[in-house]
């Protein structure tokens, strides 16, 4: 039974793309056959993340609007068989998304794939909502700061209350927590929350902690899910979390500052 | 072939098409000497009118006047022409136009359609690819369309649209029945679409479609390639088939045999 997944945040930039990119991704490594849909209409950025927006001709509100099949619209990725991406319109806006015309696309790819992804845009409005009240399970991405904290347990609240799950009294809508751009050592200096703190205000279970990486920005610019850069921790702490969205149990990687050797403290001294 | 239009399994073709067809404007329809003066000018060239459409216009009408459509009709058929719509008149007028199976055509004159950039057009690229065009006073009856004639009217004329500064991402332009001239830069993002051809005096990374209501003629320059997709009535190619060699470079881009080309523009400076 195909699954829809809601990548959600409610606060902006705090890498839902990236993450969805890399989750979508991570699923179809293992074998699972995926579509990440593009929520964002009008500020169109997943085909750029996943490296595929010169082949974009016909997008997700083309389909809505039935003015092309949803298989000229998908855009099967070339490095990792099973993914697929479904991008969005730049001219148009959120309210070109309806429910019917969503509900319509989902249920066609539910015959087809073994999860659907949906990157959401950030907010708590109509772009958010359209793709969330689909959801059967919701990763809530969230930086280990207070605003994005708040943010996310306002969207928690929201999928809640306003999911197809929740209206009509369904089994809840399941939900992960994925907390990015975790910097060890700011957290250990203070600078930054500590993920027990984050998981006591949020209280859902934790799916993966990504690291701060300079490896995501680089793999975003040349157009590369960073899960495809098993070198980075950040590529493997996706890994991980895919894993564990599977139902591994995976101990979590990356929480520790990296130990220093005697020569990177003799050379951070002297620099 | 990537660049061949989506949809050609369709069983039909929806377009927008233009043709010359000739108004009878009424004014005074039991004038004794109206269809005598018909028949005249009908005798000096009966080939042309021979089964021609015609628009009846009942708008110089005066109000009140009794007029009889199927009987007007009916001595119009018996001078060879077809009266295949009506424009303007009463409600029961419109309603006996309707009975008889004639279409009723709204003052289509000149160009109505106003320009909104960020609203866009509620045109979408797919339309453009489909050549699907909804334009929604096309004539309705498919009357042949009469030869270039003796009659003098003239063909709707041709606009051109110009945006002189850069047309950003999440924009979309569209230029009705002509040409598009854009005097700046199209970002990535960016949507043009135009009946006729399109002109960038500057880089055109967005999306360009040409000849969106099914123009083959129409042509899209620019300064600079780097576009996302471009287009000519139908025909597509997206930016990862356009090949290196005329990336960043001035070119123009036309239909020859049912095939896109893009040529370089070499200019012979001397």
């Amino acid at each position: 039974m195909a699954k829809i997944i809601t990548m959600t945040s409610g606060k902006g930039g705090v890498g839902k793309t990236t993450s969805s990119a890399a989750f979508g991704t991570g699923l179809a490594l293992r074998g699972f056959k995926t579509c990440i849909i593009d929520f964002d209409v009008g500020l169109r950025n997943l085909d750029l993340i996943m490296g595929c927006e010169r082949r974009v001709v016909f997008d997700f509100i083309n389909v809505i609007n039935g003015e092309a099949r949803l298989s000229q619209a998908l855009i099967k990725d070339k490095r990792v068989e099973n993914l697929y991406i479904l991008p969005t319109s730049q001219t148009r806006d959120k309210d070109a998304l309806t429910q019917e015309g969503v509900g319509k696309i989902l249920d066609e790819l539910k015959k087809e794939f073994d999860y659907i992804l949906c990157d959401s845009p950030a907010g708590i409005e109509k772009g958010a909502l359209m793709a969330l009240y689909w959801a059967d399970h919701a990763i809530i991405v969230t930086n280990p700061e207070v605003s994005s904290v708040r943010d996310s347990d306002r969207i928690l609240g929201v999928i809640q209350a306003k999911s197809r799950r929740a209206e009509q009294g369904l089994e809840p809508v399941k939900e992960h927590l994925l907390v990015t751009r975790y910097d060890p050592e700011r957290v250990e200096k203070g600078e930054m929350l500590k993920v027990e703190d984050v998981l006591e205000i949020l209280a859902i279970p934790l799916l993966g902690i990504i690291p701060e990486s300079p490896a995501v920005l680089k793999a975003s610019n040349v157009g590369m899910p960073v899960v495809l850069d098993d070198k980075s921790n950040a590529g493997q702490a996706y890994g991980d979390a895919v894993g564990r969205f599977l139902g591994e149990t995976i101990e979590h990687r990356f929480i520790k500052p990296e130990k220093k050797g005697f020569l990177d403290r003799l050379l951070r001294r002297t620099a | 072939m990537s660049n061949q239009v989506a949809f050609r399994d369709a069983p039909f073709q929806l377009r927008g098409s233009t043709f010359t067809m000739m108004v009878l404007k009424v004014s005074d329809p039991h004038n004794p000497n109206f269809f005598p003066v018909l028949s005249g000018k009908i005798a000096q060239a009966p080939n042309f009118f021979r089964h021609a459409g015609v628009v009846l216009d009942l708008d110089d009408l005066p109000a009140g006047t009794p007029f009889d459509m199927d009987a007007f009709c009916k001595l119009l058929r018996n001078l060879g022409l077809m009266a295949v719509g009506l424009q303007g008149g009463t409600k029961e007028q419109q309603d006996a136009a309707l009975a008889r199976g004639m279409a009723l055509i709204s003052a289509a004159r000149g160009k109505a359609e106003t320009f909104d950039p960020l609203a866009g057009t509620g045109r979408s690229p797919a339309q453009g690819l489909a050549n699907v065009q909804g334009q929604p006073h096309a004539p309705a009856a498919p009357t042949p369309a009469p030869a270039p004639a003796p009659l003098p009217e003239p063909a709707p004329q041709r606009t051109t649209m110009v945006i002189a500064e850069n047309v950003r991402s999440g924009r979309q332009i569209y230029a009705p029945g002509g040409d598009l001239v854009v005097i700046g830069s199209v970002s990535p993002g960016a949507e043009l679409l135009a009946d006729g051809s399109i002109h960038v005096y500057g880089a055109l990374r967005g999306r360009a479609l040409a000849g969106v209501g099914g123009d083959q003629t129409s042509r899209i320059f620019c300064q600079s390639l780097d576009a996302e997709l471009v287009s000519i009535a139908g025909l597509y190619r997206v930016s990862e088939d356009i090949g290196k060699d005329i990336r960043r470079r001035q070119v123009q881009i036309y239909l020859n045999n049912g095939y896109l080309h893009i040529d370089p523009l070499v200019t012979n400076v001397a």
